[in-house]
């Protein structure tokens, strides 16, 4: 117990938020580690931005847990709000504020800030210059945004769409960023429509649909866990299935839809595609076109939700 | 863990280095707004030129600048601490200013008394330049400076405690337009320009518990009659500063 609230950085229990008849949030679990990265997926009003703001200490539940860092994001505001950082979907900024004296100020409201300059650099905002906010680009008021939510340097940092609307060069910086603050030893818990997002940057992925998290777990995790991927190849007419299946694990399922053209389902893993080559290879069977369909997030997302993800 | 550039290191400033970063920007904000501008250093400059040197209104006093100087260092108050801050907060509010300020380590409070303290700087700007105006044209002061103070103070309260209600309650847009519809009704109506015994009664006895005729009469009774403190007007105000600040803080909404 003790050990898992020290590396428990969000831990939310049973959390549910109704506005008026509805239900935004319908208790919901959620747990992040400390110093990782974790990425909350889901459509539009699955209850993403309801749940991180609710950890943000922005809205009081209407029923369960919400511990973040080992406080009560409400309760413990005070001591809390110093070792969080937070970018909001958007706004924030006063609009007639320059990037960089909105960020100065920011950290001037810290203890022991970033280098404001460096940032500025590492954030390509420079190019800012003496314009104000609200004549900002989207990507420039995004960057500034990830910029103040680092500045105070937090133990751990909100990211509410930080990559929304951004181009691709900007979102590969923002997650050069991202990965730079894990290996550094900060948590991050961000939100996202971008299944490739999640991919590439999540050490968690929390699937949220309809105020719930229908799963979660590493992407590989997700991927594995349940869905099943598929082997393909073509060779010879009327192979003998029967003996192939007797050298593959149990719940390996094999057909022959055309003739000359297998289809293999199961967990398909480097030791299963050496049993099948190691088989044709006794057999003297040439598989050609062998391919395996890895099981995507998209998949799995498709799997438990019955929803694409807008992207 | 290894120390890199982002290691945490997570901590708040000292309160008061937040309060003067916080009113420091508060007053940039407001001094680079050109509409503020407009309406807290032009429209009373000129309102004070114009009636001083034109004979549009009969002020009944020797000197209209001594009639005058008092309610456009009234009109100088409901200008930043009620329509600049009512509209500017109104904007905050809308895009999520307000919002973000909440999650930094910039409690509530603080963030209250920077922009309570931004409003008393810009107003010390504003009296400076309306009394080097007035002075120039012409402008016998008298009374007691202690007196003054008090009431640009409760004025401040009083104007703030509505502007923020405003600010707080309804959306940006309908702030901007009753902001400065208010300050329209008021200049005329306030006995800042045009004196309270010009309407028929009971419409003066009426205008007379406004916050603005409080003040701007309130202030002519000390610099232009020599009172040495009017307790009525200071009482109308403190009474607008109570409900105003009270209805603030219960319906104020962050968001």
């Amino acid at each position: 117990m003790g050990n898992e609230s020290v590396d428990s950085a969000v831990r939310v229990r049973g959390l549910v938020k109704r506005y008026g008849s509805k239900t935004a949030v319908d208790g919901l679990d959620l747990d992040v580690r400390a110093h990782t990265v974790t990425a909350v997926l889901g459509p539009n009003g699955a209850g993403k931005t309801t749940t991180i703001e609710t950890c943000e200490g922005y809205r009081r539940p209407d029923g369960g847990t919400v511990r973040v860092l080992g406080l009560d994001p409400l309760a413990d505001a005070a001591a809390l709000r110093p070792r969080i950082g937070v970018m909001l979907q958007s706004g924030g900024v006063y609009s007639g504020a320059r990037a960089d004296e909105m960020l100065r100020h920011m950290a001037k409201l810290h203890a022991h800030p970033l280098d404001v300059d460096a940032l500025i650099e590492r954030l390509g905002l420079g190019s800012c210059g003496r314009t104000t906010y609200r004549r900002l680009s989207g990507g420039q008021q995004q960057r500034l945004a990830l910029a103040m939510a680092v500045v105070g340097r937090p133990e751990l940092v909100f990211l509410d769409e930080p990559t929304a609307g951004l181009d691709p060069q900007a979102r590969r910086a923002t997650w050069d960023l991202v990965r730079e603050l894990r290996a550094d030893g900060v948590t991050v818990v961000l939100t996202t429509h971008f299944m490739q997002e999640a991919e590439e940057l999540a050490d968690d992925v929390a699937i949220v649909d309809a105020g719930r998290v229908a799963a979660q777990g590493s992407p590989e995790q997700l991927c594995r866990g349940g869905a099943e991927n598929t082997l393909r190849f073509t060779g010879r007419a009327g192979l003998d299935l029967g003996s192939l299946l007797k050298a593959l694990p149990d719940g390996t399922a094999a057909a022959e839809p055309l003739p000359g053209t297998y289809r293999i389902t199961g967990t398909v893993d480097p030791q299963l595609l050496a049993t099948v080559t190691t088989w044709c290879a006794q057999h003297g069977v040439m598989p050609e076109g062998i391919s395996v369909e890895r099981h995507t997030l998209e998949d799995v997302f498709m799997e438990l939700t019955g929803k694409e993800l807008r992207s | 863990m290894s120390t890199g550039t982002y290691s945490p290191k997570p901590g708040a400033a000292p309160v008061g280095r937040m309060i003067a970063a916080q009113t420091a920007l508060e007053t940039r904000m407001l001094l680079r707004n050109g509409e503020q501008l407009l309406l807290t250093v032009i429209i009373p400059s000129l309102l004070l030129v114009l009636f001083s040197t034109v004979d549009i209104v009969d002020t009944g006093a020797d000197k209209a600048v001594d009639f005058l100087a008092p309610g456009v260092l009234a009109l100088a108050v409901l200008s930043t601490a009620f329509t600049g801050q009512a509209i500017a907060t109104g904007f905050e509010r809308r895009y999520g200013v307000l919002k973000r300020l909440g999650a930094s380590p910039l409690p509530r409070w603080a963030l209250m008394t920077a922009k309570t303290l931004a409003v008393l700087v810009t107003e010390v700007l504003q009296v400076a330049l309306l009394t080097a105006i007035a002075l120039a044209l012409g402008w016998s002061p008298e009374g007691n400076p202690a007196s003054v103070l008090l009431l640009l103070i409760l004025g401040t309260a009083a104007f703030s405690g509505l502007g923020l209600l405003m600010a707080g309650t309804l959306k940006a847009e309908a702030t901007l337009a009753a902001a400065n519809l208010v300050f329209l009704l008021l200049l005329v109506g306030g006995g800042v320009i045009v004196p309270l015994d010009k309407f028929p009664e009971p419409a003066r006895s009426l205008l007379e518990l406004l916050p603005i005729s409080a003040l701007s009469d309130g202030l002519r009774d000390v610099l232009q009659n020599g009172a040495s403190m009017p307790w009525g007007n200071a009482l109308i105000l403190a009474v607008w500063a109570v409900l105003g600040l009270g209805a603030a803080a219960k319906f104020f909404r962050w968001e």
